[in-house]
């Protein structure tokens, strides 16, 4: 069993996501422990991209003011590895192809292990072009989350057979942020999942509020939750580690 | 299975909400290419509509003024909306309609891309948004209204560096924001497996044209085609039909900015490294960690920093060859053709035209080189003003 799987076990999984130096390095390290403490079961660690394509406005500027504060893939490597001792729970990273490729995808995935996180998330390679990650993942026995969206259709049985870790199910068109209101029947996309695969499926996209989050966790796993979160770090600044802990401790209760 | 590669680059590096809308894209360019009905509705629109074959030029007082090879210009200038970018629209569109797309969206750099789309959007009766860089939307104020007076909403993209690259981050975030009506018409030869092939194709009728107009007017294939190079598209459109021809130089020539060896240029094949961005594998100015570096250049068109995977290939295995050329050189070429020729090409354009004066001087007057000049220079006229120090606006 992998070190994901266990991260389901608690119930449906809560799974925060914050950018890595987002106002800086030091108030991330904070939020990394203080959220392992009050409900999250899996965090994402984005590390910022000049360009994320996938991403709205909330965490486009997120990006842009974590690289301005001076963050590198290696600050962020070092950082996590030096409070990876006190983080409970499951790590994965979140970023674009590019910074991987040019970091070099080995030495990237061999730094992952090193850190203790357990998988990669990009949001920019699709199931054709996974081989140019997960030979390296395979290499030092990371994960590549793999994601289906709501145009996936055909490709969800595909991608499901060979998905590890968790299934990353994006629940709306478009880029990610906040949404009042989520349309898509992500309840029929997690069956089709599950009648291929036993992998855990987790909602992203849009979600904001306890309620959303309760309702979709009914249908899946566990729930992503990104711009949301980013939104308070913007607003509260280098003083968010509080306000984020209240906010993933609402939500973890909302799926219990 | 990885689809769609040059060599070690291109690829299909989009968001899975993507796949599908690339998928189908593929699968109708395949279904129409060979098409007789489609073939021929595109044809007509070529002729009858653009204003094909453009003409091929002997530029006599260039070549007697430089001394050495003939020079020929390839006038896309005369295409229809004032560049080559027309092909491609024209063929996209006509494609996104037969999938019963009824909304087509585009990025633009110097609104060149951006005027074609909404123009045959006018055409064929689909809806029309550009995404324009709010930087470019001020370089090229009169192409913003000209998009507008087509019809077409224009959106003003206000993040990142606010230029090309931006524009197309926008265009792909909102593709996958509305897939099912909406056909993205990528304006370069790059992006994901199928844009560059078949942006390529589109554009191919540049280079058939070029073979045959010079066999009947010189009875043989020229000795050097160059062109300019920013995504590559028509670049691409001049070499594609010469790549096999072993015998013709083949020059591509990227903006410089304020020099190669000056942090404020676009020049990707000088500067640029292996990378995966914007749908593909291939080389773009960036730094260590994969972070996409800010890039510069006079000219808004080639103000981006990659380059399609199909150029960075045959970079590789040195069937052609990139230069870099820099505002100043452009400029100066600019004024030149204006003088010389009466004719006034896109800033765009100017940069082969500045590497062929160049090298034309060098070269024994038997040899034949051909410039595809891209575009026309109306729309530059005011920024060639102020960079010469006149206070002139649009």
């Amino acid at each position: 069993m992998s070190d994901i799987k266990s991260a389901f076990e608690n119930g449906k999984a809560f799974i925060p996501f914050v950018t890595a130096g987002d106002p800086n390095l030091e108030t991330t390290e904070k939020l990394l422990i203080a959220m392992s403490e009050n409900g999250a079961d899996i965090i994402e660690i984005g590390i910022p991209f000049s360009d994320p394509i996938a991403e709205g406005v909330v965490i486009q500027e997120a990006d842009l003011r974590a690289l301005a504060s001076g963050t590198t893939t290696d600050k962020i490597f070092d950082m996590v590895k030096r409070i990876r001792p006190q983080i409970k729970c499951v790590l994965a990273v979140m970023t674009y192809m590019n910074p991987i490729f040019v970091y070099g995808t080995d030495k990237f995935m061999a730094k992952c292990k090193e850190c203790g996180i357990s998988a990669v998330i990009v949001p920019d390679t699709p199931f054709e072009e996974k081989s140019e990650l997960k030979p390296h993942c395979d290499k030092y026995g990371i994960d590549m989350v793999s994601l289906i969206a709501p145009t996936s259709h055909d490709r969800i049985k595909t991608i499901a057979k060979e998905a590890q870790g968790f299934l990353y199910c994006v629940s709306s068109m478009g880029v990610t942020g906040v949404r009042s209101e989520i349309t898509t029947d992500v309840g029929e996309m997690v069956r089709l999942v599950k009648s291929v695969s036993d992998i855990p499926c987790a909602i992203g996209f849009g979600i904001s509020t306890p309620e959303q989050a309760k309702k979709m966790s009914e249908s899946a796993d566990g729930v992503i939750v990104g711009s949301a979160i980013v939104k308070i770090i913007a607003k509260y600044g280098t003083e968010c580690v509080q306000p984020v802990c209240d906010y993933v401790k609402q939500m973890k209760e909302a799926i219990m | 299975m990885s689809k769609g590669k040059f060599g070690i680059h291109g690829g299909q590096f989009v968001p899975e909400t993507l796949m599908n809308a690339i998928n189908e894209f593929e699968e109708a360019y395949n279904r129409y290419k060979d098409d007789p009905e489609f073939v021929s509705e595109l044809d007509e629109l070529m002729r009858e509509y653009a204003g094909r074959p453009s003409l091929l030029y002997y530029a006599e007082k260039m070549t007697n003024d430089l001394g050495g090879a003939k020079i020929y210009l390839k006038r896309e200038d005369l295409n229809h909306t004032g560049s080559h970018k027309l092909n491609n629209c024209l063929g996209q569109c006509l494609l996104a309609k037969k999938m019963g797309k009824t909304r087509v969206i585009a990025e633009t750099g110097a609104g060149q891309h951006g005027v074609a789309t909404a123009t045959v959007a006018a055409l064929l009766g689909l809806e029309c948004e550009i995404f324009m860089g709010k930087e470019d939307t001020i370089r090229q104020a009169l192409n913003v209204y000209r998009m507008k007076l087509l019809g077409a909403k224009v959106n003003a993209v206000e993040t990142g560096t606010m230029t090309l690259k931006d524009a197309v981050n926008e265009a792909m975030r909102e593709w996958t924001n509305r897939v099912a009506d909406t056909h993205y018409v990528l304006g370069s030869v790059m992006g994901p497996h199928p844009f560059p092939t078949v942006v390529r194709d589109f554009q191919s009728v540049i280079g058939k044209e070029i073979k045959s107009q010079l066999l009947e007017k010189e009875g043989r294939l020229p000795d050097v085609v160059m062109a300019c190079v920013g995504g590559g598209s028509n670049a691409m459109g001049a070499f594609y039909d010469f790549i096999e021809e072993k015998s013709v130089r083949l020059i591509g020539c990227e903006a410089a900015g304020l020099g190669v060896d000056n942090p404020k240029n676009a020049a990707t094949i000088a500067n640029g490294t292996l990378g995966i961005f914007h749908g593909m594998k291939s080389y773009f100015c960036q730094d260590e960690y994969g972070q996409i570096a800010p890039v510069y250049s006079i000219s808004a068109g080639l103000d981006y920093p990659g380059i399609g995977p199909e150029h960075a290939n045959l970079s590789d295995t040195g069937r052609a060859e990139y230069v870099p050329v820099t505002d100043e050189e452009a400029v100066c070429a600019f004024e030149y053709l204006s003088r010389t020729e009466g004719i006034i090409p896109a800033i765009e354009s100017s940069h082969a035209v500045a590497h062929c004066m160049k090298i034309a001087p060098s070269m024994d007057k038997d040899k034949i080189i051909v410039v595809n000049l891209s575009g026309r220079g109306d729309k530059d006229v005011a920024a060639i003003a102020r960079y010469r120090g006149e206070d002139i606006y649009e």
